[in-house]
């Protein structure tokens, strides 16, 4: 007994020591300093969090950089997180989603020395009487902070394209989380995406769930219920759609699996190819719409890394990769010509895809 | 009041009794062990690890003198600061488990299992919101503690409904209160989307006016605020309230036998009821203070799940308050301080989780804990926390 209590003792005296060892050890290294703050959904949520830090591990791969990332798991930590990295003089801080848009922008300005890149995001934010600061992170462009956005409708219209040539019952379909532009930009690419190859091919698919004229369409309220996925997907297909795209996160997989006991529909997966993200849905899954932030970070962190960091906007696009559409399962070759031809017609801006 | 006295001496004499506190403290020497293993395991250095855990929520020595130094010498307060930065971030995470965790034990001491205080958690954040923003123009004297209350009140209704459907109907408390969490968070999500979004398309709420903020101490970004007294002066009340009212005596009888307390003449009922007002209304606060103190705004995800841990703090404080007090301070700590671990020591924030579970796991059965140091039992008399099902 007696020794167990000194085991104790010298184990709790050398984690303090070692504490106290540690503060000055930890700042070495020449190595340009990457850190990623993740919102809610964790480092492995298989989405935006998980694909931003694909890109800077491959930075820290190729490029030789060093980086960490420090998860969030409460609203609070947002803030705190970034400090954490101000005060291990990180140069690079990438943080995710628009829920950390304010206190982004707030240590942006607090810290003009440091850069940021902020996913899914961009400033000025600031439009209505929102006060700086509090409601939204700023009324200027911040010098020191990339906003990584997507123009996801691009790669929306391909989905939809692709959904039209697919279908085998002539209704298409897809509902959203919130109605909020990140999500509903993926809509109003695939209703037109829907549209365009009725009027190339003379057909006459039908869109459910999203109208882009109403701005309104199917939305769950949430991304984390899969029960509301299920019975969204069910509902749909009651309604005549055999192929769905949830842009409502997790949520989607819950139509995934009613798609699969069902056999009666096929899943668009989004932001991530699904197929690599949840395989055991591949053979529900008919493609994915790339949201492509890995390419987005590793190239904020290359122009860091070759000291051409500036701050502003950056858009992916299908031209620059930011964007892109995974292979479509079962496509024909008249299908995948027709895709190929879409998508250099928006690159080329002859095809508008808002 | 005369016949009330004998047994609340032995009550509290007994719980003040280092024997009391031996398993709890065991536990949690066992489940950092437990975690050092799993560390291990996972092919990095514990010491490192909990070096890193250590200096993130207290805060590195040689900072301190650093800070201390520069402030004697120049007056500048900016080194210190920094240094007191870690310690201060840790009491500011341990405020909100402090309410919940007195929410918890104050059901547990009544026998009741509140497991909805997460649900009361985001009602009281949500009402003190909604107060904190919608009124503007008051001085602060008034707004604040208007939105505080609104904040206690919001919960201690959401936590009443299932007192009162135990009290009148039967219904077991822990299934209310599991529902009641699942239409807080669904009311929340609507909420959030619609009557309380702020403008611009992020679903969130205004950010509450300066009036309801409560006071910070130190200059940004140092978030210590007086969330954490209100949260110690509200140990005390409970403390006072449970061992020192006849009403704490009566709802503490209900909690130990509720067959005698209703044969000594004890209305069951009320006592439901008033616990779960006030449990709720703990957890209310709890909310209240973190929306007014840290956040200024609700989003999704506003929680990290305090009303869930604060049962484990409840179980591990044994149901008193200050010993609530140091297990949410020993929760705050290793939640706080598991930041400077991830970053660090690159060891994910999960491994927190574990050792809180290990200890609740050893605290649920303390047989283990006798059994791994060789305790003796003294009295074969534990705590009762629940009652079981159509009590």
């Amino acid at each position: 007994m007696k020794k167990l209590y000194f085991v104790m003792a010298a184990l709790i005296v050398a984690s303090l020591v070692l504490a106290a060892c540690g503060g000055g050890a930890a700042s070495g290294g020449d190595a340009i300093k990457v850190g990623e703050v993740t919102d809610l959904g964790g480092i492995d949520d298989k989405s935006f969090n998980a694909n931003g830090w694909a890109g800077a591990q491959k930075a820290a791969e190729e490029l030789g950089v060093e980086a960490k990332y420090l998860e969030s798991t409460q609203q609070s930590d947002y803030a705190k997180n970034i400090q954490q990295f101000l005060d291990e003089d990180t140069n690079l801080i990438v943080t995710v989603g628009f829920l950390l848009g304010v206190d982004t922008a707030t240590a942006a300005k607090a810290n003009p020395e440091t850069h940021f890149a902020i996913v899914d995001y961009a400033y000025p934010d600031c439009f209505d009487p929102a006060e700086e600061g509090k409601s939204c992170g700023s009324t200027t462009e911040l010098p020191n902070v990339l906003g990584l956005t997507f123009q996801i409708d691009q790669a929306g219209f391909l989905a939809g394209y692709a959904a039209a040539g697919s279908t085998q019952t002539g209704k298409v379909a897809t509902f959203g989380g919130i109605n909020i532009p990140p999500v509903n930009a993926f809509m109003i690419g695939y209703e037109k995406g829907v549209m365009y190859y009725n009027e190339e091919n003379g057909t006459a698919v039908e869109v459910l769930g999203w109208n882009t004229e109403a701005n309104d369409g199917s939305f769950t309220g949430n991304f984390d219920s899969l029960d509301d996925g299920r019975s969204f997907a069910e509902s749909f297909v009651q309604e005549g759609a055999d192929i769905i795209m949830p842009v409502a996160g997790p949520v989607g997989l819950g139509s995934a699996a009613y798609c699969q006991e069902s056999g009666a529909c096929k899943i668009i997966g989004v932001d991530v190819d699904w197929t690599v993200s949840s395989p055991e849905y591949t053979d529900v899954i008919l493609t994915s719409v790339l949201k492509n932030i890995n390419v987005a970070v590793y190239d904020a962190i290359k122009a860091e890394v070759d000291g051409t960091f500036a701050g502003g906007i950056y858009v992916g696009t299908l031209a620059n990769g930011g964007v892109g559409l995974s292979d479509v399962a079962g496509a024909s070759d008249e299908l995948k010509a027709g895709l190929d031809a879409v998508k250099q017609g928006i690159i080329d801006g002859t095809i508008a895809t808002k | 009041m005369k016949n009330t006295d004998t047994p609340e001496k032995k009550e509290t004499k007994k719980i003040t009794f280092p024997q009391e506190w031996l398993v709890p403290v065991l536990a949690v020497v066992t489940g950092l062990i437990v975690g050092a293993i799993v560390i291990l395991v996972s092919g990095e250095n514990p010491f490192v690890a909990y070096g890193a855990l250590f200096e993130g929520s207290f805060g590195n020595p040689l900072d301190y003198v650093e800070g201390f130094k520069s402030f004697f010498t120049t007056g500048d307060t900016q080194l210190l600061l920094r240094a007191i930065y870690p310690f201060t971030e840790s009491l500011v995470t341990a405020t909100p488990y402090i309410f919940a965790g007195l929410s918890v034990a104050l059901g547990f001491r009544c026998g009741l299992f509140n497991i909805g205080a997460e649900g009361q958690f985001f009602v009281g954040a949500l009402t003190s919101a909604y107060i904190g923003y919608s009124l503007t123009g008051l001085p602060t004297i008034i707004h604040l503690p208007l939105a505080i209350l609104g904040g206690a009140l919001g919960g201690a209704i959401w936590g009443m409904i299932p007192g009162y459907l135990k009290a009148r109907f039967g219904a077991h408390e822990v299934v209310n209160t599991i529902m009641m969490n699942w239409i807080a968070f669904r009311l929340s999500d609507w909420l959030l989307n619609g009557p309380m979004k702020s403008s611009g398309f992020r679903p969130v709420t205004p950010n509450v006016e300066v009036t309801a903020e409560l006071p910070r101490f130190f200059p940004e970004p140092l978030r210590f605020n007086l969330g954490f007294f209100l949260a110690l002066l509200f140990a005390y009340l409970v403390y006072w309230f449970l061992f020192k009212t006849t009403l704490g005596f009566e709802i503490r009888s209900v909690g130990a036998n509720p067959d005698a307390a209703k044969y000594a003449g004890m209305n069951i009922i009320r006592n439901f009821v008033l616990v779960m007002f006030l449990a709720g209304g703990l957890a209310g606060l709890a909310g209240s203070a973190q929306v007014l103190g840290v956040d200024h705004w609700v989003g999704q995800g506003f929680s990290a799940g305090y009303g869930f841990d604060a049962i484990a703090i409840a179980l591990l404080g044994k149901s008193h308050p200050a010993g609530v007090v140091l297990s949410a301070l020993l929760f705050g700590f290793l939640r706080s301080g598991a930041t400077d671990m991830q970053s660090i020591a690159r060891i994910p924030i999960d491994i927190i989780s574990i050792i809180q579970g290990v200890v609740i796991v050893f605290i649920a059965a303390p047989d283990i804990i006798r059994w791994l140091y060789r305790i003796r039992v003294k009295k074969a008399e534990d705590t009762v926390l629940t009652r079981g099902w159509g009590k």
